[in-house]
């Protein structure tokens, strides 16, 4: 690939999300306190000790940043993977299948987006025990109805065209039609719908946590930091702007790279046209 | 004769193209164009796709479409520059002298008004005369147009009507503001041979009713041969000849335009059918979603090695039977065998050795290869189904297929994007003779291309017969190309089989009225041809 081909917003945001990828594998040994440690007063202004101030137990922020970075990048990650994975192959499969299995599986998903998420997720997470795989699996089929829907709007297009018919006509299995013929006709709107998708996951997340259901305390993430140091707004501490803004950060430079992702997928001749 | 009513001089069209990942830039698609055009006068501009033909037929209204711009030159209507009028005088200058008729008169109607609210819309805005004066001029029009209906038809929607009626529809609406010039950019070629041969008629009689002048804009020089009286050749954007009907259908002078006058000239061989046929199609019904019949009790039979063209308008049945031989819609009734055994009716219950035996070939070739898949992979995937064939020996068997189809080795990786329109086809009837199959399904595999490039692509089918002794299954509307490469030959009209045997039977009289028809539709590459058509036809199409 040629370095020089890559546009300068993409390429901004492909260091902007590697740095928070980098923080985020390395937090414990960048960090510069430990991650639940109590190392000064309650919400410190930023000095030369806390680059970034203290928290509302005097845990270092910039520490806290850094592990949160780990757990909020993860669990969204690893939730919108499965909600991508899990949403568009069923969502192709009941445009390609049709009739009584796009009925069944569309009037299902049609009834898990009738009950509003956050409440679902709720009920749900109260119910379940609360560790880590349930929150990812229970965020991740949640949103995977999004990904079902566009999924299956886009492949019902792409399954008349007349390739996917001349598949057929060889014979063709569904996987084939699938992942060979639908799956990188459909990319370039999967892609732009990921990187926005990435994101509402970690405002999932942080409003989870915020509402307690989320990461268990002391772990860090950044919506809890939020709902920690809330208080704070009120004497004019940022301590809870920080993790927002972070948020904001990662939000635009993953949708840079995904923009760039996408302009390279829509090209029809290979990238080298 | 009169003083020039349309004086093109020296004419440059160019436009500016963004290529993903490169700069911007400039470039010329018409160059060097002078014409003249005096009052009542017909110019045929004819041309294959991106001869520039369109392009420069719309500077006669000093429009670019899309980011065209008409960089140098004089367009002089009525002595006047009309590139330096600017836009108020554009606006007076179009709709009240020069007018346009669209190919797809379908696509530029407004669906959601009547039509003689469109036809008369034009008139009104000028302000050339009062509305219940235009009326009666659209009615005038509709009757000389051979509408049916001249006093009614107007308030009818454009769905009311069928498409060589919108067609005429359209054409009423260029005259009625009683225009010196009229653009027609293909009027004829999105309608079935059978109607075209009406709207033509039509279109040439209001020509020399209104004593008119005409730009006519086609691909199909026979076509354009009836109605004008000189007619420029075009290419690549330049004048390749330029001269009267008579001399350039009669006598051209450049090799290319000889080319386009002696089109379809392949000749074929009748072979008589051997013993065993490779697919009986017997008593076939067909419906969709069981209420409406498009086939009713169709039996061919297909013989190894030979061509079947199945011939017939749009609505006749002939594409529906293919899918019924693929096994895409299951018949109501009938059975279809292939090499002695029945075929199951439903695609999914077929063998995958049936699948391979049975290939097919798509009209739209952009749309039949999966954009995102290299050539190589496009025709390497058969041979990896059917075959097992993996790595070096598939890219061997892919080079020599792509030999066969007269490409070669250096189009493997390259994506459909990157070929013209000739060359995906040739990649599709390669895919499909990767499976070596005994039948292949062409499916008007040649009336999306210019007549040069179709041509090329007969020639190919009609060699690879001879080497890989495939049957061919031809279904198309063109009788051209049926009298070139077919066998035997079935007639098809509304679901019905007309007249079916072989090629020198069906095309010999006496005839029945619908073949004769269609017949007789063909457009001639001579003089005179439409009126004697018209003069002894029985019957008229079902489209009218």
């Amino acid at each position: 690939m040629n370095f020089k081909r890559i546009p300068i917003s993409a390429l901004v945001g492909i260091l902007a999300t590697s740095g928070f990828l980098f923080i985020a594998l390395f937090a414990p040994v960048i960090a510069p306190y430990g991650m639940a440690e109590i190392v000064g007063d309650v919400w410190e202004p930023m000095s030369d000790k806390f680059w970034l101030g203290t928290d509302n137990i005097g845990r270092d922020l910039l520490t806290r940043m850094m592990y949160g970075a780990r757990t909020t990048i993860f669990i969204a990650g690893v939730a919108t993977i499965l909600s991508f994975g899990l949403g568009s192959v069923l969502g192709f499969t009941a445009a390609v299948k049709g009739g009584w299995v796009d009925m069944v599986m569309s009037r299902a998903v049609d009834l898990l987006m009738s009950i509003p998420t956050l409440i679902f997720a709720l009920v749900v997470l109260s119910v379940l025990p609360g560790n880590l795989l349930t929150l990812i699996v229970v965020m991740g089929i949640l949103d995977s109805t999004r990904v079902y829907r566009l999924s299956r709007a886009v492949a019902v297009d792409i399954n008349v065209m007349d390739y996917v018919e001349a598949a057929r006509l060889r014979g063709e299995g569904l996987r084939w039609i699938i992942f060979k013929e639908i799956l990188p006709n459909a990319l370039s709107p999967l892609v732009a719908e990921l990187g926005l998708r990435f994101i509402f996951m970690i405002l999932f997340l942080s409003s989870l946590s915020f509402l307690g259901l989320g990461i268990q305390p002391p772990e860090a993430d950044w919506g809890s930091m939020v709902k920690a140091n809330k208080d704070g707004i009120n004497f004019g501490i940022p301590a809870a702007l920080i993790p927002g803004f972070a948020i904001a950060i990662l939000a635009i430079s993953v949708n840079l790279v995904a923009d760039w992702i996408l302009n390279r997928t829509s090209d029809l001749k290979g990238g080298r046209g | 004769m009169a003083e020039n009513l349309l004086e093109i001089k020296n004419l440059k069209i160019g436009a500016t193209v963004y290529p993903p990942g490169e700069k911007p830039h400039d470039i010329t698609i018409a160059q060097e164009i002078s014409l003249t055009l005096k009052k009542g006068q017909v110019m045929g501009l004819i041309g294959e796709s991106g001869a520039g033909k369109s392009t420069i037929g719309l500077s006669a209204m000093s429009y670019g479409r899309g980011g065209v711009q008409l960089t140098g030159g004089e367009v002089i209507v009525n002595g006047r520059d009309i590139l330096q009028i600017g836009a108020q005088g554009l606006r007076e200058l179009r709709g009240r002298e020069v007018t346009y008729v669209s190919q797809s008169a379908a696509a530029s109607f407004n669906p959601a008004m009547r039509l003689m609210e469109q036809v008369i819309e034009t008139t009104l805005l000028h302000g050339l005369s009062t509305k219940k004066q235009a009326e009666e001029r659209a009615v005038e029009l509709f009757a000389a147009l051979g509408l049916p209906d001249p006093e009614n038809i107007g308030n009818r929607y454009p769905h009311q009507v069928s498409g060589g009626q919108l067609q005429r529809a359209m054409t009423a609406m260029a005259l009625c503001p009683k225009p010196d010039l009229i653009v027609f950019d293909e009027p004829t070629t999105a309608l079935d041979v059978t109607t075209q041969i009406d709207v033509l008629a039509a279109i040439k009689k209001a020509i020399r009713d209104t004593g008119v002048a005409a730009l006519y804009i086609t691909h199909d020089l026979a076509v354009v041969a009836q109605v004008s009286d000189e007619i420029l050749v075009l290419r690549h954007g330049r004048m390749v000849e330029h001269g009267t009907t008579e001399h350039i259908i009669n006598s051209p002078k450049e090799e290319y335009t000889q080319q386009l006058v002696s089109a379809h000239s392949i000749q074929h061989e009748e072979k008589k059918p051997t013993e065993k046929p490779i697919l009986s199609v017997e008593n076939i019904s067909a419906s969709y979603g069981g209420a409406i019949k498009v086939l009713s009790n169709v039996s061919v039979d297909i013989y190894p090695g030979q061509t079947l063209a199945v011939v017939g308008e749009s609505g006749s049945g002939k594409s529906t039977l293919a899918r019924v031989i693929t096994g895409l819609l299951p018949p109501s009734e009938g059975r279809i065998t292939f090499e002695g055994e029945e075929l199951s009716p439903a695609l999914p219950e077929r063998s995958i050795e049936d699948l391979r035996q049975l290939q097919m070939i798509y009209q739209m070739a952009d749309v039949a290869m999966n954009p995102r898949q290299t050539v190589g992979t496009i025709i390497g995937r058969p041979l990896e189904l059917y075959f097992g064939m993996r790595g070096a020996e598939k890219r061997k068997r892919v080079i020599e297929l792509l030999d066969e189809i007269e490409m070669g080795e250096k189009f493997i990786d390259r994506y459909p994007a990157e070929l013209s329109g000739g060359q995906k086809q040739r990649v599709c009837i390669a895919r499909s003779l990767a499976a070596k199959p005994k039948l292949i399904i062409c499916d008007e595999v040649t009336s999306a291309l210019d007549p040069l490039v179709a041509d090329g692509i007969l020639k190919l089918l009609l060699d690879l017969q001879k080497v890989e002794d495939v049957a061919y299954l031809f279904i198309t509307h063109d009788l051209a190309t049926v009298k070139s490469i077919s066998d035997s030959i079935a007639v098809m009209y509304q679901g019905e089989l007309v007249r079916y045997g072989q090629k020198s039977e069906v095309l010999a009289p006496p005839f029945d009225d619908y073949t004769d028809l269609l017949l007789s539709s063909v457009p001639e590459m001579k003089l005179g041809w439409l009126e004697e058509v018209i003069a002894h036809r029985k019957m008229e199409s079902a489209g009218n």
